[in-house]
């Protein structure tokens, strides 16, 4: 493989140091933690394709193509790590995900087309998640056990543990389905809201605790407020100790320590049955949203600059190969973008459209609504 | 003759029996008490919640996202007002999602006036929850419709919020709920809790039946000419009364619709009636401004105007901050049985 960096031959050491390029390493490492090459390429690669997403989905917001961006650049590693650590299917089985909007990393790790997000963004029809009605990154998978995304911050925290309860249940009747647990996740400003708390008591009565993980991706702002200015200067993952909450800070930016850190939560909470708090401190490349205008703020750590900067030092991967994959996920992502917008928007026929389930007992709606009573 | 404190338990009791209810919680909704008007004594799958009506709205939204089919209580309708958020997500997750997720979950709390609850437990909540879409709201007047209004709420994949009035949880039905003992003290001896310890209680279920009111099916307690009276919840038995008293003093009948349902209303049952009476009153004890009441006029004007023999009109609580704890303050703020019959003798007798 051709290597722009590669040194004279002529050097003393040369011979040497090609001897150890043919040694492929095996593991990543990060302090304790480490990873398997394979691995590592894999969530870089996915990492990849989620920032060409999230950069493509901003350019739609600016161009026309879409109205508003929200999302989750510089929480590639964090959520991809997360993705593809999920037991994903249907039912108490396997995991609930109640999650907020800078999630499409854990969604495209998990095997989401990128035209699934892109025909949000852009309010088509075909928008499986929302018929075009929701902001993007609103996701609603029920394949997946993916509950609606809704923007009220924090409210998902009040729901986990509705979800973790039943799965404790199933798992109790089913001990060969005793493993799904809930995850929850939103950012540290949301933390401030009561729900945040009523997670953690509901998840803890004594002799009844739930599986929930509740992850806070900490990126240290709320849209412009400094977190250091509204909350106290301890960290968000003390707010577990009064409940006796199991709890960890990773660095969220680093792929080999969060997705250690993640397995270490997910097995407590998928073995004993009980919460974990998991703290994520990330970084927020492109401010809160396309209200603020979405520019890249060159100050923060960038996690995918670094860890393939991590990778080419360990020679898991040279420079052209890096390439060849950012070429590809932009082409995938330009791709999703070019199918999206050939695609219908809803219509004025649509606007009552799933309102209500249909029901045998409902003598004015039995089928959907139909806009206000009528006479028959 | 069961009361409607009654009737909910049975109808909780045969929708976790039959109708896969699998958890009916609340602030002290499980033993020891069960309920603050013992209607959830000695269900089997009551329980007690943390004092956090969030977490009793949330969790019941992720029971049912996860599949069960929950039932919770907000103790008294004046603490919704912290989860009006989570009200509106639960109803609009389902047409934001594009129809991915049921979220088939019952909310039942009590509504209104009437037990000398001063300030915060006197709050009416129905015009709040008319403004929440996505959700089917309803309010029995009696215990056998509070039966039936309680199983089609269970049954409906929809959420339901059930509204009870506060002031007749007590007040014995004349009708029996099937397979209800006639005997109304044979009925408090087998599924009334003692008082004191009971810690060894169980009840002694009778073998209740199906019974649903479908939502959206408004009932004609009275039929006449003179005019339509239009109520729900704790004022109709008023309008009852005042329609009778009417009939049997000055030989004037009323139409009086009890709606049971604020949304889905039975329009065309509204309709029909004001078609044949020309005149319209509208009563309930939500404050006037801005009631679900109004809504009504509006349709009425709307579709009715010129159908009209004289100006509709409401009969609603006054615009103020409460309910105060002196009886004064309430009889001179919320519909009374006199302020019924003379609406109602004004409606009758105002000239075309």
């Amino acid at each position: 493989m051709p290597d722009a960096n590669e040194d004279p031959p002529d050097l003393e050491d040369a011979l040497l140091r090609r001897g150890t390029r043919t040694a492929a390493p095996s593991v990543i490492r990060s302090g304790r933690d480490s990873m398997t090459v394979e691995l590592a390429l894999t969530v870089f690669r996915q990492m990849l394709r989620t920032r060409a997403l999230e950069e493509r989905s901003i350019k739609m917001s600016k161009s026309g193509e879409a109205y508003f961006w929200i999302g989750g650049p510089g929480e590639e590693a964090f959520n991809v790590c997360l993705g593809l650590q999920v037991h994903k299917g249907r039912g108490p089985a396997y995991d609930y995900l109640h999650l907020h909007y800078r999630n499409a990393g854990i969604l495209l790790a998990m095997g989401m087309p990128m035209i699934d997000h892109t025909r949000q963004l852009a309010m088509r029809k075909t928008d499986a998640h929302s018929w075009g009605r929701n902001f993007v990154g609103h996701y609603a998978i029920p394949d997946w056990n993916v509950v609606p995304v809704t923007s009220v911050i924090e409210v998902q925290y009040a729901m986990a543990p509705g979800t973790a309860l039943v799965q404790k249940r199933h798992g109790l009747k089913n001990p060969n389905e005793n493993e799904g647990i809930s995850i929850v996740i939103g950012g540290e400003a949301g933390t401030a809201e009561g729900d945040f708390d009523s997670c953690m008591n509901w998840s803890t009565r004594p002799g009844r605790e739930l599986p929930v993980l509740m992850l806070v991706t900490n990126n240290k702002f709320g849209i412009s407020t400094d977190l250091d200015t509204v909350h106290t200067h301890r960290p968000i993952v003390d707010r577990a100790e009064p409940y006796g909450i199991r709890h960890e800070i990773t660095d969220g930016n680093d792929p080999v320590a969060a997705w250690a850190a993640i397995d270490r939560a997910m097995r407590y909470c998928r073995r004993e049955r009980k919460p974990f708090l998991l703290e994520a401190l990330v970084s927020r490349l492109h401010g809160h949203s396309s209200s603020s205008g979405a520019q890249r703020n060159w100050n923060d750590l960038d996690p995918l600059a670094a860890f393939e900067q991590k990778l080419i030092d360990a020679r898991a991967i040279d420079t052209p190969a890096v390439q060849a994959l950012k070429d590809d996920a932009k082409a995938e992502a330009d791709a999703a973008v070019v199918q999206t917008m050939t695609e219908p928007e809803p219509t004025r026929e649509d606007v009552y459209t799933h309102t209500y389930a249909p029901s045998a007992v409902d003598s004015v709606y039995p089928l959907d609504y139909t806009g206000l009573p009528r006479a028959r | 003759m069961a009361s409607i404190a009654q009737a909910v338990r049975m109808a909780l009791h045969y929708g976790e029996t039959h109708l896969g209810v699998t958890d009916v919680f609340g602030e002290d909704v499980g033993p020891p008490l069960g309920g603050v008007f013992t209607a959830t004594q000695g269900l089997k799958t009551a329980w007690n919640t943390p004092l956090d009506e969030r977490g009793i709205m949330g969790t019941a939204m992720g029971i049912a996202y996860a599949g069960g089919r929950p039932v919770c209580e907000i103790q008294f309708c004046d603490y919704a007002f912290n989860v009006l958020d989570l009200f509106k997500v639960a109803g609009n997750q389902r047409w934001a999602g594009a129809g991915t997720f049921a979220l088939p979950m019952v909310v039942m709390t009590p509504n209104g006036a009437g037990i000398r609850g001063s300030l915060y437990h006197s709050h009416s909540f129905e015009s709040w929850a008319s403004r929440l879409a996505g959700w089917k709201v309803v309010m029995p007047s009696n215990a056998l419709d509070a039966y039936g209004l309680m199983l089609a709420a269970i049954k409906d994949p929809n959420p339901v919020l059930v509204l009870l009035p506060k002031a007749l949880m007590r007040a014995k039905d004349t009708r029996l709920i099937p397979g209800e003992p006639a005997d109304p003290e044979e009925l408090s001896r087998m599924i009334d809790a003692p008082i004191g310890d009971r810690s060894n209680w169980e009840p002694q279920w009778p073998e209740v039946g199906d019974y649903t009111v479908n939502i959206g099916s408004a009932v004609l307690v009275r039929e006449g000419t003179a005019g339509t009276v239009i109520s729900y919840g704790r004022p109709l038995p008023l309008c009852a009364q005042a329609a009778d008293e009417l009939a049997r003093d000055h030989g004037r009948t009323f139409d009086v619709i009890d709606l049971r349902s604020i949304f889905p209303y039975d329009w065309d049952m509204l309709s029909k009636s004001v078609l044949k009476t020309g005149r319209v009153l509208i009563v309930n004890e939500d404050t006037e401004v801005t009631n679900f009441g109004e809504h009504l006029l509006r349709r009425v004007i709307d579709e009715h105007f010129y159908d009209l023999v004289t100006r509709p009109r409401t009969l609603l609580g006054k615009h103020i901050p409460g309910i105060g704890m002196n009886q004064n303050y309430e009889t001179n703020s919320v519909p009374q049985l006199g302020d019924v019959r003379a609406a109602l003798w004004d409606l009758a007798t105002e000239a075309a």
